[in-house]
């Protein structure tokens, strides 16, 4: 049984990506956007993962059931550019099975 | 003009450990840092957050390893140039350096090792459209000096610290603060939160939530600012004021170094790995995680590592026909520039009656 999950990944440039994410691997969406070099290094995750930045905020476009925002993201949106409300952060978005044919939309990188 | 052996490109734990290797080796050296503050990010961004991958700490906060850093390296008496941006590099004839910072100090030094992580700390502009065009013409991303709005008209957006702080300080300097935030939650301690809310109810502060500036008018200088209430393009307005003050917090960029010349890959400097993370300019080094070459991870282990390479390379360089070896800091000790010295006590030798 395969232990990963597909995810379409639309990156800044608008080109729709097609992605196998492994899920016992510990990672998080912010990981997989990097992992498949979708947007330029150095511009997500810059924070590390820690929702200290917004560089790796995504718009959710499918209905996949997500987990709850904890209060560093929610305060992290409050201040980030670009937001809507299907804006997530990638790096607090755990990688599991739940997320089979999740659609994501890289948010555009701040000014 | 600051003269020194080394000098280094950010206060982050990178550039700090240098100091103490680079010491080891009798090399002076000077930090730039466009922060205030030593620490870099973990200052910055997560001073109480742990780390664990700190070889022989099995868990230490951010903030603490800074300290410690600073501890180590105190011996080696760094200097510091706080709170500027390294701008300009010009290199002699001899190779040594002069780097020139945005506020105009010089620094004059043999080698130049750039620890500068993610890039220099910059205040997040929002993105409104018009927003450059007012630039130091009403609007102003942090406070130099809170006279400059004394009895003037301030609105401040975000809703951190700073945007509270300040709300609160200009208070009883400017003649009105607006504080505009998206949210009807601030993210702050929890004291200025109440204070902000006790201006509020003083009258002291205007608060408008859920709202944001979405566009910024004036003529030549800012007149007005276009508010968008709870998202809503129908109660947009117009608010007149002679200051705009945006607080979203700091992000890093690679800002004037990028400009220096030197070979970049992926927003990180390239390096030579396989001997001293030396730059495609000689006497420029990249150290920690503002490089990169081929396996490169961002980990403060690897800079330690780095940082340590680096200082024999550029120790070569400045003295080519001395002779030298390394030597261990248990065998050797470490006598610092200020006088003092730390060695391992010597094995006692003594008969037994």
């Amino acid at each position: 049984m395969s232990l990963d999950v597909n995810i379409k990944i639309t990156d800044r440039e608008g080109n729709t990506h097609e992605v196998a994410a492994p899920t016992d691997m510990g990672m998080n969406l912010m990981e997989v956007v990097r992992s498949y070099e979708l947007v330029p290094e150095g511009t997500i995750g810059i924070c590390g993962g820690m929702a200290m930045c917004a560089s790796c905020q995504c718009y959710i476009l499918s209905d996949t059931p997500m987990p709850e925002k904890e209060m560093d993201e929610e305060a992290m949106l409050a201040e980030a550019f670009y937001v809507k409300d299907n804006s997530r952060l990638g790096c607090q978005i755990p990688v599991s099975s739940e997320l089979e044919g999740l659609e994501v939309e890289m948010a555009p990188e701040e000014p | 003009m600051i003269i020194t052996d080394i000098l280094i490109i950010g206060a982050g734990p990178t550039g700090l450990f240098t100091v103490f290797e680079a010491g080891l080796l009798k090399l002076k050296c000077h930090i730039i840092d466009a922060l205030p503050h030593p620490g870099g990010q973990l200052t910055e961004l997560y001073p109480k957050k742990p780390i664990y991958d700190i070889p022989g700490y099995p868990e230490v906060l951010a903030g603490e390893l800074v300290d410690n850093l600073m501890e180590q390296i105190k011996p080696f008496e760094p200097g510091f140039t706080l709170g500027e941006r390294a701008e300009g590099i010009e290199k002699l004839e001899d190779g040594s350096f002069i780097v020139t910072t945005n506020e105009g100090t010089k620094h004059h030094a043999k080698a130049v090792a750039i620890a500068g992580g993610l890039g220099s700390f910059e205040p997040r502009k929002p993105p409104i459209k018009n927003i450059s065009k007012f630039e130091n013409k009403g609007i102003s991303y942090m406070v130099k000096n809170p006279e400059n709005y004394r009895n003037k008209d301030v609105v401040i957006a975000g809703g951190g610290d700073s945007a509270l702080d300040w709300s609160i300080f200009l208070a009883d300097v400017a003649s009105n603060v607006t504080l505009v935030h998206r949210r009807n939650e601030f993210r702050g301690a929890l004291e200025s939160v109440d204070k902000v809310k006790e201006l509020k109810d003083q009258g002291k502060v205007k608060l408008i939530t859920p709202a944001e500036i979405i566009d910024v008018n004036g003529n030549g200088k800012l007149d007005s600012v276009l508010i968008r209430k709870n998202n809503n393009p129908e109660e947009d307005f117009n608010l007149e004021t002679d200051h705009f003050i945006p607080l979203f917090g700091l992000t890093p960029k690679l800002g004037p170094i990028a400009d220096w010349g030197l070979e970049i890959e992926k927003n990180a400097i390239k390096v030579d790995n396989t001997l001293d993370y030396q730059t495609n300019i000689p006497g420029i080094y990249a150290i920690g995680d503002v490089n990169t070459y081929p396996g490169k991870l961002k980990l403060i282990l690897c800079g330690f590592h780095e940082a340590t390479l680096m200082c024999q390379s550029v120790y070569q360089k400045i003295y080519p026909n001395k002779r030298y070896v390394m030597k261990y800091t248990t065998v050797g000790g470490v006598t610092g520039f200020d006088g003092s010295k730390k060695e391992a006590p010597k094995a006692v030798v003594k008969a037994i009656d």
